[in-house]
């Protein structure tokens, strides 16, 4: 089965082709390739990780293949390959599982839609790009399907595309990530050129032992520009709410299992290049902590139900980040993973609220519980998930990474990261109590979503809870021995740091209880009170708004500078060459006067100057 | 006593009035003019050195009938050539012939 | 006394440059044309000074007959406007006047300044033999071609004379 691993891609790669010039007419068809597509990816992936269980692969014993692809000798070498190893197993898993949920579940919620094959079709090339990325062997490779994601998710969140504002933010999505893709390119053009190759296992070998630690800093540090767009970290972060425009299907795909997980992947792929520079590690770190801490409190003030989750997935991206930062990449993947299950069903589950009300502002909701009660408990459970309460998966995880960031010594960042998990209970509980519990405010009746949807949800709520058991302290052979970077460790339980998340995470819904679970003016009262932190974060700290002043400042300023240059010196000197070449050509032409006797007279005044010149020592003195 | 080089300088003095002959008339029977007196004036040159330099054989001589018999077919052709530039143009000044500029 | 030779080759020059000044800078051509006959005749007298009377005889033929006859004629077939004015100069004539001077200039101090040696030897005393040994001998090839020439030369005349059919 492991041979085969590459064709986990393929299939829905295929599926792509097949419904955009088969089966676009056929609308169930369409979706029954794309499904049958990522079902078959999935039976794969379940049966590579089964192998690679059984045949014993490891981090360090991970199963390559690889056929080349460009060869010039002693100058360039790029493989085709598939490299697996536990970290790859478990993410085919976790991208084909979560894709083929939210497949099933677009059949119910894109029903009736005029794109629905197309749909699928993005869908199929989207998942398939992701398998891709996970799969790939070298930088190049995962470079060629980063870019792949890249437009997938311009396809997709610009599906809408007659929406102006969906067509723009897709456009704010693939400019954003094409800046840092351009920095992730440049980052592994330098390794290429301190190494002379692009396989991770080669890159691995050579780095641990390189001397000039000023280029791979300068190397690392750009490879990391790449997930700070693609994981939506900050300063590039601003495409991801703006990604909500796409449907809701494609919003759980992208933030679970596909696009955003892809930047984190990365970091994992390429840890070895990190963990030998403290210096960058400290960057990611800290660029962790301040995206989590700075998209929780943004969450804190939205109204817009998939908008509040967008931030909640850039805080929880923080957080993986920052695990990889502290060093601990077992529980940034672990995370990953969790989170994958509970994102992907919060956003299934807010596309759900969605379809029954065709309404994103959580405070025209209320009530719902009664009317979608299937839909309200799955997703609250994926917020007690999210919120870290024990046992679900997202305690979990969350907690090796506060436990790794405090035995690391980085307190700060545990304080931070406490902080975010009472921020991250307390807006995900406002939430819930605004929407599915208390009055209806705007006589918004909903209706539970057809079986196609709802079945996705059942199934995620169980892995919400479950997943977490796999990556448990108290299990001993648990994902820390399976995924990890160095040495495989056993996490010994830490119960301090358990019981604080825990009671803080308590605190948080306790407060979200207070100030939403009852009517009250509390929330109005403390809104006018503190009312320029409140606009500050409803305003997402303006960060748009200070892109934009800097784009018209600086990029506009510039374009103007450089198109004067451009007119006025590089055409100048264009226009002047030709402008010579013109006028030489006008005023030479009369030398061509075409005349026989003019051209014979031309020609006798050289014969006598080479006369002269040839007589010249028989003359002598004469002529001089 | 007349030496070679009197010779020389009345065919050099008669080349160059053929040549400007040649380049400065407007008319092209005038000009052909101009080249029958640069041949002449080869010609004696020819004769010259063979007399001076070469009184036992008659190359030069030789050499010179080669001249004649190629100035008269120029002759010959160059004046089916002017008549027929006349009667494409009814004019024969070839200063107002630009045709090589095309 | 001066050596006859020497009057004659005075007197022949000054034919021979005079009637040549005259074919270049006279406004008839009809004039110019019988100049150009003067200076054919005075080179063939040359000829004569300088021991090669059948060259002599084929240049007062050739020249002075056949190509003055042809050149007559051309005159005649191309005649238009004033005769008077039929040979007039182009606007390059300065410019072809200081050129052909200084040719001129260098060719005389050139050949003025060299030293020639010649081969000792007595002239044949049958010219006419001498260059028919010649023709028929050592230069029968170049000979042949001569005729060739010539004949090409002929016809190529014919046809351009005609004219092409356009022209009928």
């Amino acid at each position: 089965m492991i041979k085969y691993a590459w064709l986990i891609p393929v299939f829905p790669a295929v599926a792509f082709p097949i419904i955009i010039f088969l089966t676009r007419k056929v609308r169930l068809l369409s979706a029954l390739v794309a499904i049958a597509a990522i079902a078959a990816s999935f039976v794969m992936a379940v049966g590579v990780l089964r192998e690679v269980f059984l045949l014993g692969v490891t981090m360090e014993k991970p199963v390559e293949y690889a056929a080349p692809w460009l060869q010039i000798p002693g100058l360039l070498k790029i493989e085709a390959g598939i490299l697996i190893d536990p970290l790859a197993a478990v993410m085919l898993l976790v991208v084909t599982l979560v894709a083929l949920l939210v497949e099933i579940y677009s059949v119910g919620y894109m029903h009736g839609d005029p794109g629905f094959s197309s749909f699928f079709s993005y869908l199929s090339l989207f998942s398939a790009s992701m398998l891709g990325l996970v799969l790939a062997n070298n930088y190049f490779m995962i470079f060629f399907f980063w870019e792949l994601v890249g437009l997938c998710s311009y396809l997709l969140i610009g599906f809408y595309y007659h929406k102006h504002s969906a067509a723009r933010a897709g456009l704010k999505a693939f400019v954003t990530n094409r800046v840092a893709d351009f920095g992730f390119m440049l980052g592994f053009f330098f390794l290429f050129a301190m190494f002379g190759t692009f396989n991770f296992r080669e890159l691995a070998e050579a780095i641990p032992g390189y001397q000039n630690t000023g280029f791979l800093a300068l190397a690392a540090a750009l490879v990391f520009i790449g997930p700070i767009g693609k994981s939506a970290q900050f300063p590039l972060h601003v495409w991801l709410p703006d990604a909500m425009e796409g449907p809701t299907p494609v919003s759980a795909l992208i933030h679970a299992a596909t696009m955003v997980a892809a930047g984190v992947y990365l970091l994992a792929r390429a840890f070895v290049l990190f963990a030998s520079l403290p210096g960058i590690m400290l960057l990611v770190a800290y660029v962790g902590g301040f995206t989590a801490l700075f998209s929780a409190t943004i969450a804190v003030a939205q109204r817009d139900i998939k908008r509040i989750l967008a931030y909640s997935t850039m805080s929880q991206l923080g957080y993986m980040v920052m695990a990889m930062g502290v060093g601990s990449m077992t529980a940034g993947m672990f995370h990953l993973m969790t989170h994958a299950f509970f994102k992907a069903l919060l956003f299934l589950g807010a596309g759900s609220v969605i379809h029954a009300l065709e309404e994103q502002d959580i405070f025209r909701m209320g009530g719902l519980y009664k009317d979608m009660k299937v839909t309200a408990s799955t997703f609250i459970i994926a917020a007690l998930a999210l919120a870290g309460l024990p046992p679900l998966a997202g305690f979990w995880s969350k907690d090796e990474i506060l436990a790794a960031a405090f035995d690391h010594g980085f307190t700060g960042l545990y304080i931070l990261g406490t902080l975010v998990a009472f921020l991250t209970a307390f807006y995900m509980f406002r939430l819930i109590f605004v929407a599915f519990f208390g009055n209806r405010r705007a006589g918004l009746h909903g209706h539970e979503s057809p079986l196609t949807m709802t079945i996705p949800l059942l199934i995620l709520a169980v892995l919400s809870v479950v997943a977490g058991f796999v990556g448990t302290p108290f299990a001993s052979h648990g994902f820390s021995t399976f995924v990890y970077y160095g040495e495989p460790h056993h996490v010994e339980p830490n119960y301090a740091v358990m019981l604080l998340s825990t009671l803080v995470a308590l605190a948080g819904i306790g407060l979200a209880w207070l100030l939403y679970g009852r009517p009250s003016d509390v929330p109005e009262k403390l809104a006018t009170r503190y009312r320029s932190i409140y606009t500050l974060l409803v305003n997402k700290f303006y960060i748009d708004e200070i892109y934009m002043w800097l784009f018209r400042r600086v990029v506009l300023g510039l374009s103007e500078a450089f198109n004067w240059h451009d007119r006025h010196v590089v055409d100048g000197i264009f226009d002047g060459v030709g402008d010579l070449t013109r006028i030489s050509g006008q005023k030479l032409r009369f030398l061509q006067t075409g005349n026989l006797q003019t051209y014979a007279l031309v020609i006798f005044t050289a014969v006598v100057i080479i006369a002269l010149w040839m007589a010249a020592p028989v003359l002598g003195g004469v002529i001089q | 006593m007349i030496t070679l080089n009197h010779y020389l300088a009345l065919g050099g003095l008669l080349f160059c009035i053929g040549l400007f002959g040649a380049l400065a008339k407007r008319n092209a029977v005038a000009v052909l003019m101009g080249i029958e007196l640069m041949l002449n004036a080869v010609n004696i040159n020819l004769v010259a050195f063979n007399h001076f330099l070469e009184p036992a054989r008659v190359t030069g001589q030789v050499f010179a009938i080669f001249v004649i018999v190629v100035a008269a077919a120029e002759v010959a052709v160059g004046l089916a050539l002017v008549l027929n530039i006349y009667r494409r143009r009814l004019d024969s000044n070839v200063d107002d012939l630009d045709w090589l500029r095309w | 006394m001066p050596d006859m030779s020497a009057l004659f080759f005075w007197l022949l020059a000054a034919i021979i440059i005079a009637s040549a000044l005259a074919v270049v800078l006279l406004k008839n051509i009809v004039h110019s044309a019988l100049y150009l006959v003067l200076t054919f005749v005075g080179v063939a007298g040359l000829y004569i000074l300088l021991n090669a009377e059948f060259l002599a005889a084929v240049q007062l033929l050739v020249y002075a007959g056949a190509v003055a006859i042809l050149i007559v004629f051309a005159v005649m077939l191309t005649r238009r406007g004033d005769i008077r004015a039929s040979n007039l100069f182009n606007v390059n004539y300065l410019a072809a006047a200081v050129v052909s001077l200084a040719l001129f200039i260098v060719i005389t101090l050139a050949t003025g300044r060299m030293a020639w040696t010649a081969t000792p030897g007595q002239a044949p005393a049958g010219n006419v033999g001498a260059i028919a040994d010649a023709f028929l001998g050592h230069f029968a090839i170049p000979f042949e071609i001569a005729a060739v020439l010539l004949l090409v030369a002929m016809v190529g005349a014919i046809l351009l004379a005609r004219g092409g059919k356009q022209d009928q």
